[in-house]
């Protein structure tokens, strides 16, 4: 195991769950160098459940380090890699690969509006259009694995393909939680309610 | 969740949804057992693997993933006592656009879907199992193992279980954000930390060489809750609800422009596509008429209004026939709509009424297929790319005549090109579309 890896173990902060967004912008240590006790644990905890290969984790990691650290910066790429015993790039071309992993700090709150067609013949565009409008935002603009956010850095929003719930058109994610048949007025609420 | 609407319908018949639809319907274990829980998987261990499979290709069962498959073949494929490990995949990725069954199942009736899977594991020899969800759904993974959890302590999971000698280790499993993760075989690839690059077939069919390169059934969520209920009601009564080699009771998912839109969940072949959007789904908006119809995920072809099919049906006397069967009075199975010149895929149904302008939903669901292409093969990479810029140009700048041939050129020299059956699900759109509505396609002004 990457002996960098064992040695910022120690620095541990209580932090069980994504950091406050401060600490995600204001801190000059990389995140290996940050990493918690709670968030090894449920590294080793998730390695377990590959008991045929180590690899299977590299998902389930990149997810835990995201979800603590607001997104994936080079010395995590590292310590995954060494932690499954990999080349960085067999992690870094995942990060690359699925839209979901962000190379840069997103927005305290990131709003995922569905883009496609059920969602779109129910006015999802003008959703995704007034989200931007109202954070400050370039619709037009693409996030390639950092997201487009507010000059606040206060909001994210990004266009996302099928949420799978097409019959509650049209539907966002903000945070964790779907949002269902989202109007005009609650694109305003939202905003209001996470500024 | 609201679209899983409390009342059934009085055409629908909820076997999967049952209980998932009770708005008090809770997703702990006490509660699954109190609705008749693991009674099944119980009787499984009383019953021979064999058995089992042998119910299950008598059920007559289709995978509901999208390739309607018989589920029973599949599992014919795998040899008990071959020495290897086997493994069970759950495919939760549920990304075909107009696609949302497996969600409800995730979210709200998680120990259903293990008792499929402790089913299925013993009558495959089967010791670890992966349930692959798309991470988009946040919940599901706390819920989902939470339940796993539950069913680990009453020893429903983990090592001997139900007492019986059997070993069964469940895990849960969340994909990134990709589309191509749905196919079965980038699932794999996903599963084993590799970049999901789909496999070609022959020889990586799952059941010879899938995960860590031994024997696998991958499964759709559905299907393998199906799986309970074919034990439960027995393998004829089970196939009785549907048609001919096509059991049982299927969830449509309708979406677009009707007053309804939901999952529905129909016995097979119970219902015509205009008594689905009519009846079941109340119809269109007010003043509006029907334009076309996706009918199963946004991959299928596009079906005209009006359009009318010949369908070879059985005549009493047993002489095939040609019949004449306009849209909306045919019947919403695999076998129609295949003769359609469409498929049932993931029925996932999605509805467009005269408002709708052709080359503007065709321009979205091109968008779709460039932004998920893998980008693995270069008919796929390149030609979904490029479609989707030609009809977003088209709809910028306005049409010219030679802009329909030179898609549907494309699309016809990505089709059957391709490693995987993205080529095909991102083409079908595109030829079908410009077959189907010529008229929206030739030279015209801009649409701004
Ligand atoms: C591009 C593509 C995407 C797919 N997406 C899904 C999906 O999201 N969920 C699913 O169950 N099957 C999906 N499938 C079908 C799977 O490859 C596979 O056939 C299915 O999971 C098998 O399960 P079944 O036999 O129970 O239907 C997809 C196939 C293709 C070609
Ligand atoms: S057809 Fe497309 S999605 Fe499938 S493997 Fe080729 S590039 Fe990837
Ligand atoms: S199209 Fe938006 S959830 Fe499916």
């Amino acid at each position: 195991m990457d002996q960098r890896a064992h040695n910022t173990i120690e620095q541990t902060s209580s932090h069980g769950e994504l950091l406050s967004h401060d600490d995600v912008l204001g801190s000059t240590l990389s995140q290996a160098e940050r990493i918690t006790s709670g968030l090894l644990d449920k590294v080793e905890e998730a390695i377990t459940h590959y008991p045929v290969s180590k690899r299977s984790a590299a998902l389930p990691l990149l997810h835990l380090w995201q979800n603590h650290f607001g997104f994936i910066d080079e010395s995590g790429v590292e310590w995954i890699a060494a932690k499954l015993d990999l080349n960085s790039i067999s992690i870094l071309e995942l990060i690359t690969f699925y839209p979901w992993f962000r190379q840069k700090a997103p927005g305290k709150t990131i709003i995922r509006v569905c883009r496609t067609l059920s969602c779109a013949l129910a006015g999802s565009y003008e959703i995704h259009e007034k989200f931007c409008k109202s954070t400050g935002i370039d619709p037009t603009c693409e996030g390639h694995h950092g997201i487009p956010t507010s000059p606040d850095a206060k909001f994210s929003v990004e266009f996302v393909e099928c949420l799978a719930s097409c019959g509650s058109a049209p539907v966002c994610l903000v945070n964790k939680d779907l949002v269902e048949r989202v109007s005009l007025q609650d694109v305003e609420d939202i905003i209001k309610k996470n500024s | 969740m609201s679209s899983l609407i409390e009342h059934p319908h009085p055409k629908e018949r909820r076997i999967i949804f049952e209980n998932a639809g009770k708005s008090d319907y809770t997703p702990d274990i006490e509660n699954y057992l109190a609705h008749g829980g693991y009674e099944e998987a119980k009787k499984a261990f009383t019953m021979t693997p064999e058995a089992i499979v042998n119910e299950v290709k008598a059920s007559n069962l289709r995978g509901r993933g999208g390739a309607a498959f018989p589920t029973g073949v599949k599992w014919g494929f795998i040899r008990r006592d071959d020495g290897k490990p086997h493994y069970l995949c759950v495919n939760g990725d549920e990304s075909e656009p107009g696609t949302f069954k497996d969600r409800y199942i995730l979210h709200r009736d998680p120990h259903q879907l293990l008792e499929g899977m402790i089913i299925t594991c013993y009558a495959l020899n089967i010791h670890l199992a992966y349930i692959y969800v798309r991470c988009e759904y946040t919940h599901a993974k706390e819920i989902m193992e939470k339940a796993i959890q539950e069913a680990r302590d009453r020893g429903f999971l983990g090592k001997n279980i139900f007492g019986m000698g059997f070993d069964l280790d469940i895990y849960f499993h969340e994909g990134a954000g990709a589309y191509i993760c749905g196919e079965e075989t980038s699932l794999l690839e996903s599963l084993e930390g590799k970049r999901p690059y789909p496999r070609i077939k022959p020889p990586y069919f799952p059941a010879v060489l899938g995960l860590y390169m031994a024997p696998t059934i991958v499964n759709n969520v559905e299907t393998i809750c199906h799986v309970k209920h074919i034990l439960r009601l027995g393998s004829a009564e089970y196939a009785a609800m549907g048609t001919a080699g096509d059991g049982g009771t299927r969830v449509l998912c309708v979406s677009g422009d009707v007053m309804k839109p939901g999952p529905y969940e129909l016995a097979v072949g119970s219902v015509t596509l205009g008594e689905l959007i009519f009846d079941i789904c109340g119809g269109l908006r007010p003043g509006r008429s029907l334009k076309a119809i996706i009918p199963g995920g946004s991959s299928s072809k596009v079906l005209r209004a009006n359009e009318i099919f010949k369908i070879k049906s059985k005549a009493d006397d047993g002489t095939v026939i040609d019949k004449e069967v306009p849209l909306l009075d045919m019947v919403m199975d695999a076998a129609n709509l295949a003769a359609a010149g469409s498929m049932i895929g993931s029925a996932g149904v999605i509805v467009m009424d005269d408002s709708r302008n052709m080359l503007w939903a065709l321009n979205n669901l091109n968008q779709f297929y460039a932004h998920e292409s893998c980008g693995q093969c270069t008919p796929c990479r390149e030609g979904v790319l490029w479609m989707s810029k030609l009809s977003t140009r088209m709809i910028a700048e306005g049409t010219q005549e030679s802009d329909s041939i030179s898609l549907h050129n494309i699309a016809d020299h990505i089709a059957g090109r391709t490693v995987c059956a993205f080529g095909e699900a991102a083409s079908w759109p595109t030829q079908s579309f410009i077959d189907k509505f010529p008229e929206e396609f030739g030279a015209q002004i801009a649409h701004q």
